[in-house]
């Protein structure tokens, strides 16, 4: 297995600006540091389609377009379809669940969470590291 | 009672059926016909009397809740009380976000000076840091709560307003009219679906008891595999 290069751009998406530090810091502590931001769907995908990233954590919550449009944007583009996209939210209905999962969603992680749940969820999608 | 007319058919059957049938007295069934119906009158005015008391108690009901919901003075709900409220929830969620950036600051300075201590003690910090990041969450949970409990607010606010709109209040405006639609205000007018089912499914933060943990979200992905 080749490993995971820590170096990948990982695109992080969220309207809460602390909850973006949050993230970027907890992914500094497992040694990614190559983060860019988006603060909703529409910005995020366009950062998406101008450079190249190895995966997308993403609210659901957001306006004007949610983590789930956004989701389903990304599995309907070809050259985006195959990108691993984490959910990280505070929406915990089994309903949610499945209508992420049948949209393509890699994994799903509730907020509040702690960094050994990120760890995992992002060693299931990725691979160890 | 029945019109002259149709008294008069009925008298004209009855001696028909007199002949028919002897040792019938028709004069007898005219009788009892007649108390029959007069029986029925009876309760015909009956039943008009009820309903009419019906009727005016309903008015009377309608009246006394216009005059109340007047005395709530939705004008006042609708130009301080919910501003003030939404200002004040707004302003705690941009309270705890300074706050928080402020404690991310304090953070960061201390997990750069990490990298210059001993193992031992680094690692012990780390953890700790770990720990505030973790716990920072709270702002981006409240936020969400607070939200949900403006657009509460806004939905009550709305409501009244659609009340008053449809029985008219005592200021003299006049009842909204029953072909015009009432306001709908928690729903856009023309969403497509894809997007309501979308906006369905974002109900933020559960309450602690209603919430899935991390676990069962994670066996129920797990029912797809």
């Amino acid at each position: 297995m080749a490993g995971v290069d820590k170096n990948m751009p990982i695109l992080i998406v969220d309207d809460y600006k602390t909850m973006l530090r949050i993230i970027r810091n907890l992914l500094k502590q497992l040694g990614f540091a190559n983060v860019d931001e988006a603060t909703d769907g529409s910005a995020a995908l366009q950062k998406l389609r101008d450079r190249e990233f190895g995966l997308v954590i993403s609210d659901w919550n957001m306006e004007p377009m949610s983590g789930l449009q956004l989701l389903k944007e990304v599995r309907t583009d070809v050259k985006l379809k195959d990108l691993p996209f984490v959910m990280i939210t505070a929406e915990s209905k089994s309903e949610n669940v499945i209508a992420a999962k049948e949209a393509g969603v890699s994994n799903y992680i509730v907020k509040p969470f702690n960094a050994a749940t990120l760890k995992g969820k992002l060693v299931a999608v990725l691979g160890s590291f | 009672m029945p019109p002259p007319a149709a008294h008069a058919e009925i008298k004209k059957q009855l001696v028909e059926l007199g002949r028919d049938r002897v040792g019938i007295d028709p004069g007898e069934i005219v009788e009892i016909v007649e108390s029959v119906m007069a029986s029925v009158d009876g309760d015909h005015e009956s039943v008009s009397m009820g309903l009419h008391r019906d009727i005016e108690a309903l008015a009377k009901f309608i009246r006394s809740a216009r005059a109340e919901i007047a005395d709530i003075r939705v004008d006042e709900i609708h130009s301080h009380h919910i501003p003030t409220a939404t200002d004040e929830l707004s302003a705690v969620v941009g309270a705890t976000e300074q706050a928080t950036n402020e404690i991310f600051e304090a953070v960061e300075i201390i997990e750069a000076a990490i990298e210059d201590m001993e193992p031992a003690v680094a690692e012990r910090l780390s953890g700790a840091v770990t720990k505030i990041y973790e716990a920072c969450g709270f702002q981006d949970i409240t936020g969400q709560r607070v939200s949900k409990v403006v657009n509460t607010l806004q939905t009550v606010e709305e409501k009244v307003r659609s009340l008053l709109d449809a029985l008219g209040d005592d200021t003299g405006r006049e009842p909204r009219a029953s072909t015009e639609p009432a306001a709908a205000p928690c729903a856009p007018a023309e969403a497509p679906e894809e997007s309501a089912t979308d906006a369905d499914l974002m109900s933020g933060p559960q309450l602690p008891g209603n919430a899935m943990s991390q676990d069962d979200i994670d066996k129920l992905l797990a029912d797809f595999d």
